[in-house]
């Protein structure tokens, strides 16, 4: 078992035909995804990649039955192709998109509220069932498959945690990275009570960083619900405040959001909070 | 992005918000004319600096008389600020806003902000203005009343009346209320705001309500978007080492420590800020050269590091994902060749390629010390940049 994604499911891909499309598309294929297709409006009925392009998600669901849709289009229409693909009946959508305005994405998570669909990022690096399933851009060799369940707010720190993980032979069940972008889809709760629902998964990392107060839900959600083992790293101590980091949503702002504010919640709630990005893998190790 | 408190006023203006009466001026004589002109026993000068807490550090003064008006401006102009929210250098006061002085009854709060708990856009108002808002919610949330907003529904007169009755206001108060809350609803919209706040919104001995200041944040997502508000950004407020990194399309972030650090990746570039304090030493920046980097950029970014004088040792720390660590290695080879390095860099290389980058770097025979854990490099740059 693994969340959200294994090897059944069969997605698309917006954005199909342009740069990043294609060559994430080239890699999930190689990876072993089951990519049936993709769109790109007004090249409908030509072939890329040796898959069929539609001009519309509905016409890729309706002929290729699949649920999941990977975005890669610009950040002025990706509101777009995220509620396209929810118009169509896509249950997961991964947007990969950096630098989507903030009132688009409010008013597609107020559009998207009464829809069951899911939403992954934006701005993220996508989802993995290592040996199932590669949606996003992470490098896929990293990953092991395993028992350990990683949410993130950071690309590159969820390759880390992947890393780590896998060089102490405890492998992944899945690895979903939630974005770096105040407003986005699925959250750490959201994420977090799947791996508590899911069978393989025995042990669970959790990467947060500086702003908002996610990780702060997290904490009590864990507290009340999660018995499997949690490790926590946040980043972001020595970010100076007012300044954004990067990551549109990683700013500290009159005091609130701060990482020693979201460690200290996190730690009163009895999770293992490394100190170093560099003891994630052993500390998930030690938990087990 | 941030804009001036007189550019702010000016976009209040256009959205039916009423603010004093007041010039923005670049001279001391200009300054006068405008006080003449503008009438009244009494005027404010503010300077026009990119940061709050002016007015506690003489950054905001009264003047009684044309002549004050006049000696105050020419103290201020010319001059750097420096306020709680600017650094030790301050910012250059290029620009002075003059205004008429109004009676105050009291002062009130009132801004609009992206609530990410809620995912609406949310108004937050209080009857204590004037004061640090953040400290009046942490001592006395009771004072505080916020207001989300759905997007399809916009907003409701209702949502008008509760905080306006919140703060206490009667009568055609009530409207005027109304009035500023739909001027500022509509400009956030409009401009792709990220927050707008007026602190404080004042009530004057004759009932008129009025912002007293104004500040605006933009989406730097959707400047695009929007060129009159992308042209009203000064870059002499901004870093000018943050300014040539956007340039590059770099995110680059000064700090005050002598460890320069070039990573990829937001979150792994705060990580790597964070292991360096932890061993013992202290980050010169935050800096993410991007998923589709270049040789080019990853060349500048390494340069834009050692043009601080400050930066004794350098740590690059990259984890390949889409970025490939040969082309990482190209970029630092290809920025040694330009520029004279003279401080010690440790280099750690994970991921795609990242044989290839270590293979590249070790033949250069450049004096780099290659690192093969994260740990590693950080406990070796924090040595080295204290000279061991």
């Amino acid at each position: 078992m693994s969340i959200l994604i294994n090897k059944h499911t069969k997605v698309i891909c917006q954005g199909f035909t342009g740069k990043q499309g294609s060559f994430h598309s080239r890699q999930a294929l190689e990876y072993g995804t089951q990519l049936v297709g993709g769109v790109t409006p007004g090249r409908g009925g030509e072939s890329h990649l040796d898959l069929p392009v539609f001009d519309t998600v509905a016409e890729a669901v309706n002929s290729t039955g699949a649920t999941a849709s990977v975005i890669y289009v610009p950040p002025f229409y990706a509101a777009d192709a995220i509620l396209e693909a929810v118009d169509a009946g896509i249950t997961l959508i991964v947007c990969i998109t950096e630098g989507i305005p903030i009132l688009h994405m409010l008013r597609v998570k107020a559009a998207m509220a009464e829809t069951g669909a899911l939403l992954i990022g934006p701005n993220c690096p996508g989802i993995i069932t290592p040996g199932e399933c590669k949606i996003g851009i992470m490098p896929g060799n990293i990953h092991l498959s395993g028992s350990i369940g990683i949410v993130s707010r950071s690309g590159t720190l969820t390759y880390e945690s992947v890393d780590q993980t896998t060089k102490q032979g405890l492998g992944q069940s899945t690895c979903v990275g939630i974005g770096g972008d105040p407003i986005h889809g699925m959250n750490f709760i959201d994420v977090l009570s799947r791996f508590q629902a899911d069978e393989q998964t025995k042990g669970i990392v959790m990467v947060g960083e500086i702003g908002g107060g996610e990780e702060e839900d997290a904490a009590e959600y864990i507290k009340a619900h999660v018995t499997k083992p949690v490790v926590a790293y946040i980043a972001g101590q020595t970010a100076p405040p007012g300044k954004r980091m990067g990551h549109a949503g990683a700013i500290v702002t009159g005091g609130k959001g701060t990482a020693a504010g979201k460690v200290a919640v996190l730690k009163a709630a009895g999770i293992e909070v490394v100190n170093s990005p560099t003891d994630i893998g052993v500390a998930m190790k030690g938990c087990l | 992005m941030n804009i001036h408190e007189y550019q702010a006023k000016q976009l209040f203006k256009d959205y039916q918000i009423p603010v004093p009466e007041g010039k923005q001026v670049t001279k001391p004589e200009q300054a006068e004319l405008v006080a003449r002109a503008l009438d009244g026993e009494g005027w404010v000068v503010k300077a026009q600096v990119h940061a709050g807490g002016r007015g506690k550090v003489g950054g905001v003064k009264l003047a009684n008389s044309l002549k004050e008006v006049k000696e105050i401006s020419a103290s201020l102009l010319g001059q750097r600020l420096v306020t709680q929210q600017t650094g030790a250098e301050g910012l250059p006061i290029n620009s002075l806003l003059i205004e008429k002085i109004y009676p105050i009854k009291r002062e009130l709060y009132l801004s609009l902000v992206v609530d990410r708990a809620s995912q609406r856009l949310m108004f937050i108002a209080s009857s204590a203005g004037g004061m640090d808002i953040e400290k009046v919610a942490h001592e006395t949330p009771e004072q505080i009343v916020s207001v989300p907003i759905h997007p399809a529904a916009g907003l409701q007169g209702y949502q008008c009346r509760k905080i306006g009755f919140a703060l206490g206001l009667k009568g055609a108060q009530l409207r005027e209320l109304e009035k500023i809350m739909t001027g500022l609803y509509q400009l956030f919209l409009a401009k792709d705001a990220s927050q707008i706040e007026i602190n404080p919104l004042i009530e004057t001995d004759s009932g008129e309500l009025l912002a007293l200041d104004a500040k605006i944040n933009f989406d730097d997502n959707a400047l695009a978007l929007h060129p009159d508000i992308a042209a009203m950004q000064d870059p002499e407020q901004e870093d000018p080492k943050e300014n040539e990194a956007q340039q590059f399309g770099l995110n680059y972030i000064t700090l005050s420590g002598n460890i320069g650090c070039m990573v990829n990746g937001a979150g792994l570039a705060m990580a790597t800020m964070d292991l360096v304090k932890l061993k013992g030493g202290l980050p010169a920046n935050f800096l993410d050269v991007g998923g589709g980097t270049t040789v080019e950029k990853v060349s500048e970014a390494f340069k834009l590091i050692l043009s601080d004088p400050e930066v004794k040792a350098v740590l690059v720390n990259i984890f390949g994902g889409i970025v490939q660590c040969d082309v990482i290695a190209q970029g630092i080879l290809a920025a040694v060749e330009q520029v004279h390095v003279t401080v010690p860099v440790v280099v750690r290389l994970e991921g795609t390629h990242a044989e290839q980058g270590r293979e590249l770097l070790a033949k250069s025979g450049v004096n780099i010390v290659a690192a093969d854990d994260l740990e590693h490099a950080a406990e070796q740059v924090v040595a080295l940049a204290k000279g061991r």
